[in-house]
């Protein structure tokens, strides 16, 4: 990227352009969208897991004044394609799961339509229910592919004679659990179909019927794109806008079912905004979870820690409505090297919700595994956990024999160990006590891959002296606001000023999802495209009303090589020998990003995944009870379910090593939104094992299971 | 949630004449309104008894403080001869909620805040304490939370509060006014153990008014300190607490209190270990010694059988902390984390 010292923008300390907004608290979210006269949404759930509703009686809601309209099965619109089964909703009788939307009140104030909703009843003819997850579930499957299009299995070499000509072998078992994403701003949606342009026949072209969608989304586009085929709709006929996003974690990467339900109560009154905003219970039902998993891990190692055999065969829930396969074996075949290496994935179909995308999908849940099994081994080799990984970082990708587009694993693992004053360390567990506080140090690596991107453009107009430049991205809190306006401005050699950028809307350009962390170099290629579009085509005056559009870019050689980002944690924690209460003291995280965008706006991302990683070691743990009649989340608020909180996070640090990455795009960027949680629990476990001599294999580490 | 009807009351009067049956009295409404807004609690009317002018802490004759009804969690664990005459209740305080909540919460409203028990705040499990005779989901399921002491076959849930805990420890008195007149119950007879009706979890009647809560004078209490573990830094529930005072004789135990939290349907006090812990040598053994005494009362199951050494540990490093005069020390290092 070419950058004019004078303009220069990228790379530069910004300040967030929502922030203002934001701290005063007028930022309109979705639900805070100006509507006319709108009706508001409660909706019914499923009180079984599983089986069919006999008869719904709304008699009494009603007859309650207020209440405009009960929407059931009976009356629900009917939806033309079933491309998406999470979706497809109200359109029979079945019931797939605990809290599944099975109707919805519509009426003037929300809380008449919470009233009402509890005066509906249901009978149902209850199936025979399975919630309980086990890794020998008589049903696993393998799933043939999984997320992200990558085979379930992969086998190289021979890992029996790999395990047998080692010196030193680990196999263990790592767990974990179903986890809720709990952003902050909690799901809503606005639905509204326009009286006027309601009369055209469905499916047939044209300008009618018309709706339009607020929606708190990590992506209008490839919404609007799931809702079509649904609701047999062309891309001219459906409008959807989200211009703030009060954080998602994946939570509102693709709609889930409450989008549809409010769209179909809508149908039944054109003309009136419905809304709807869960409830934090309900954000623990249909919104989608992190899927729980069950891992089993094995290294071989000769005396010197060289690996001989690496193993990782997973099991993890699946959704019997709809499958969520995540690639937990994905950094497995990437990270180290060795000759002899196997993985395996194989679902378990229970009747429960769907999983979704949630923080570093596949990434996360097996770093834990690998990053635990490493210190596994570093300890019995009695060898120091970063000699052993710099040991085994491969000079091409384990799996595709391709050379790495860049790679600083190494250099991340050093510069961490000297930032954090590894060398003070000891390596005997129980070696350091303060108090009844037994003190200990663990590392972690991380890696996230580059992840496809697909088709996504920008434009760039000239109006009133300004350059406006269009994307249908998103902003979660992440920054993309200010960053895009960042690229643009260098991209333009205009000052920031110059820069009106606009977002999350269906009206401008095709974006991908804010998702994978993929934003920065995908939308941050478009507009560099579109920009040099616009010069290229008006130079460096043009007149009013000039615009030029482009499509995000990618070298082609790109294709010839491994694209990953990589990382290093390292915890230091103090464990209660009173309470079995574990305090991380201290987290660092240095990165290998490619190019930085925004010092600040990277460092929140950073330690906001470091946050969450620290959450998921020491708190988070969505307890599904499985017996018959429950089948259901039952920790469903935040007395139940914690999330780390200020005190639980004294020092959280994070440092980069920049080296622009051209394969990854005409930014240099990365993407930097989820490696930050990448192995930090694994860096908590070891560091609790350095502390205490007891090793952890299932998330989260509570007291309960410290305490002796 | 149900409609209801709101009224507020503008003296302790008003306000039992505007009790009905199916009413409740708001106070800081940050347990009452969850209840509601949760769909496990409906109400007819709500009287607004916040305005009640019982925000005075006052002190009693012979070294007691006379704490009001209405006076904000926050405001009593500031108050200067509060903390001084009984260090373990300012602490309590502190240790719950968050600071935010402690500003809204009330004396009576903390007394009477109900369990966290997950089941009782899922409408669709499940609960005796919510719906009687409709059964104890915590038996056989999400059980780490369970108490130790006390539990019945209806109801196996742990009392939440933390400020009780130390309550307990120092014998306070719960003064309670009704139409039919004032009053006072000691503080052990105020709340309940489930039994087979896990509904009730006080002895207040229906309609009774908390006006204040008195704290006698406990000189021992002048060394005393509340312990909390947790699953997470602040802003949780305890897991085990433990309330405990101490004073020492040359070597031995010349008068010991201890309560703990987190193991029963109400504050649990320890008579048991009070008893054996009296005039015995103040040493780790013995304090060991005494908590196992309280423990051979206890039950747990296999998902809280960890508040078994939890407790015992708690107990122990607690009262030799006491022995020690090494307190300020420990609240230091927790950095007055709520
Ligand atoms: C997120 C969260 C975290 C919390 N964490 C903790 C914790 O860690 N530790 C802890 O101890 N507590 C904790 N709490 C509970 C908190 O302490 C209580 O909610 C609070 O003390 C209740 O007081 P209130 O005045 O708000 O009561 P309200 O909600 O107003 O009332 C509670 C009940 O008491 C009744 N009532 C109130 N005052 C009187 C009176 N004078 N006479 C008769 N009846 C009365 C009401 O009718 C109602 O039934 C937490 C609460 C929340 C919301």
């Amino acid at each position: 990227m070419t950058t004019d010292p004078k303009t220069a923008s990228v790379g530069q300390d910004r300040v967030r352009i929502d922030g203002p907004l934001k701290v005063t608290g007028t930022a309109p979210y979705a639900f805070e969208q100006p509507t006319e006269n709108p009706a508001y949404l409660f909706p019914l759930t499923s009180t079984i897991t599983r089986g069919k509703i006999r008869a719904i009686d709304a008699s009494a809601a009603r007859a309650l004044s207020g209440v405009l309209e009960v929407l059931t099965h009976e009356n629900a619109p009917k939806l033309l394609a079933k491309t998406d089964t999470e979706l497809y909703i109200l359109q029979s009788r079945d019931v797939h799961y605990f809290g599944e939307n099975i109707g919805a009140v519509v009426a003037e104030t929300q809380e008449i339509a919470r009233h009402a909703a509890s005066l509906v009843r249901v009978e149902y003819d209850t199936e025979q229910e399975d919630t309980r997850f086990r890794p020998e579930h008589p049903e696993r499957y393998n799933p043939g592919k999984i997320n992200t299009g990558i085979p379930a299995d992969s086998k190289q070499g021979n890992v029996e004679q790999g395990l047998a000509e080692a010196a030193v072998t680990v196999d263990e078992v790592y767990a974990t659990p179903y986890e809720h994403h709990n952003p902050m701003e909690m799901h809503s949606v606005i639905a509204e179909w326009d009286r006027e342009r309601l009369d055209g026949v469905l499916g047939v072209l044209g300008e009618r019927p018309h709706l339009r969608i607020h929606d708190a989304s990590q992506g209008v586009s490839y919404e609007r794109l799931m809702l079509l085929p649904l609701l047999g709709l062309l891309p001219q006929q459906v409008e959807i806008s989200s211009p703030y996003v009060g954080g998602a974690f994946g939570s509102k990467g693709i709609p889930h079912a409450q989008v549809m339900l409010t769209v179909l109560a809508a149908r039944l009154m054109p003309g009136r905004a419905v809304k709807y905003m869960l409830s934090r219970q309900q954000m623990f039902r249909s919104v989608g979870h992190r899927l729980t998993t069950h891992q089993r891990f094995r290294l071989g190692a000769a005396a010197d820690g060289t690996l001989t055999a690496i193993t990782h065969d997973v099991q993890q829930s699946s959704s019997r409505l709809k499958q969520f396969a995540e690639q937990t074996v994905n950094a497995t075949r990437h990270l180290y090297a060795a000759p002899h290496r196997e993985t395996s994935t194989r679902m378990v179909p229970l009747d429960i919700g769907p999983a979704t995308f949630m923080r570093a999908p596949g990434e996360f849940p097996g770093m834990f595994a690998q990053e635990t099994a490493m210190d596994e081994l570093a300890v019995k080799l009695g060898l120091d956990p970063i000699e052993l990984r710099l040991r085994n970082k491969p000079d091409t990708d384990p799996e595709s024999g391709k050379p790495h587009s860049s790679h600083h694993l190494g250099e991340c693992l050093k510069e961490g160990a000297r930032l954090f004053g590894w060398e003070k360390r000891q390596a005997q567990p129980r070696a350091r006590q303060e108090g009844e506080w037994l003190c200990g140090m663990g590392v972690a690596a991380a890696t996230y891959p580059r992840q496809m991107t697909p088709p996504t453009k920008a434009s760039v107009a000239f109006r009133e002296g300004k350059y406006h430049v269009g994307i249908a991205a998103a902003d979660l809190g992440t920054g993309a606001w200010t960053v895009l306006t960042q690229i643009a401005a260098d991209a333009l050699k205009v000052p920031e000023e110059d820069v009106v950028l606009h977002i999350g809307h269906t009206d401008l350009p095709l974006a991908f999802l804010a998702g994978g962390s993929t934003g920065t170099y995908n939308w941050g290629s478009a507009v560099m495209v579109a920009a040099v579009n616009f010069r290229d085509r008006y130079g460096l005056t043009p007149a009013e009303g000039d615009e030029a559009e482009g499509s995000a870019f990618f070298p082609d050689e790109a294709k010839k090589y491994m694209l990953d980002a990589y990382g290093a944690h390292f915890a230091e924690v103090k464990v209660s020998t009173v309470t079995g209460e574990v305090h991380v003291t201290r987290l660092l995280g240095v990165y290998d990003p490619g190019r930085i965008i925004n010092p600040r706006t990277a460092n929140s991302q950073f330690i906001g995944g470091m946050t969450m990683g620290i959450s998921a070691a020491l708190h988070e743990e969505s307890y599904l009870d499985s017996r018959p009649g429950y089948g259901h989340v039952v920790n469903s608020d935040f007395a139940g379910y914690h999330i780390a909180a200020n005190a639980d996070v004294p020092d959280v640090q994070a440092r980069w090593i920049e080296h622009p990455d051209p394969m990854f795009g005409p930014t240099g960027a990365k993407g930097i939104g989820e490696i930050g949680i990448v192995g930090v629990p694994a860096a908590i476990g070891n560091a609790i094992y350095n502390a205490t001599g007891k090793r952890l294999r299932e998330l989260p580490f509570t007291p309960a299971k410290l305490v002796e | 949630m149900k409609p209801f009807d709101f009224q507020r009351a503008g003296t302790v009067s008003d306000a039992l004449a505007q009790f009905a049956p199916g009413s409740a009295y708001l106070a800081g409404g940050t347990n009452l309104v969850d209840h509601l807004r949760a769909g496990i609690r409906e109400v007819d009317g709500l009287v607004d008894i916040s305005r009640l002018d019982l925000t005075e802490i006052a002190e009693l004759p012979g070294g007691g403080l006379r704490v009001g009804a209405l006076v904000k969690n926050s405001d009593m664990a500031a108050h200067p001869l509060l903390r001084e005459r009984y260090p373990a209740l300012a602490e309590a305080i502190l240790a719950g909620a968050s600071g935010q909540i402690r500003n809204m919460a009330t004396t009576g409203g903390n007394l009477l805040q109900r369990t966290r028990c997950v089941y009782f705040y899922d409408p669709a499990t499940p609960c005796n304490k919510r719906e009687p005779g409709s059964g104890c989901s915590a038996i056989g399921g999400f059980g780490k939370y369970n108490a130790l002491f006390g539990a019945s076959e209806h109801c196996v849930t742990v009392h939440p509060s933390d400020m009780c805990v130390a309550l307990a420890l120092l014998d306070a008195v719960v003064v309670a006014e009704s139409e039919a007149g004032g009053r006072r119950i000691p503080f052990a007879d105020f709340h309940r153990l489930p039994g087979d009706t896990p509904h009730l979890d006080t002895n207040l009647r229906p309609g009774e008014l908390i006006t204040a809560v008195e704290l006698p004078a406990v000189p021992v209490a002048a060394q005393s300190t509340y312990r909390k573990a947790r699953e997470r830094t602040s802003y949780a529930f305890a897991l085990v607490s433990v309330a405990a005072a101490l004073r020492t004789e040359g070597e031995n135990v010349a008068e010991v209190r201890l309560a703990c939290g987190g193991v029963a349907h109400r504050p649990w006090r320890a008579h048991r270990a009070e008893a054996y812990l009296t005039g015995k040598p103040a040493t780790a053994e013995h304090f060991r010694a005494a908590i196992e005494a309280e423990l051979e009362e206890a039950q747990s199951g296999t998902e809280n059988a960890f508040k078994v050494p939890l407790l015992r540990n708690m107990v122990v490093s607690v009262l030799e902390e006491l022995r020690d005069g090494r307190t300020p020390q420990r609240r230091a290092e927790q950095g007055g984390a709520a």
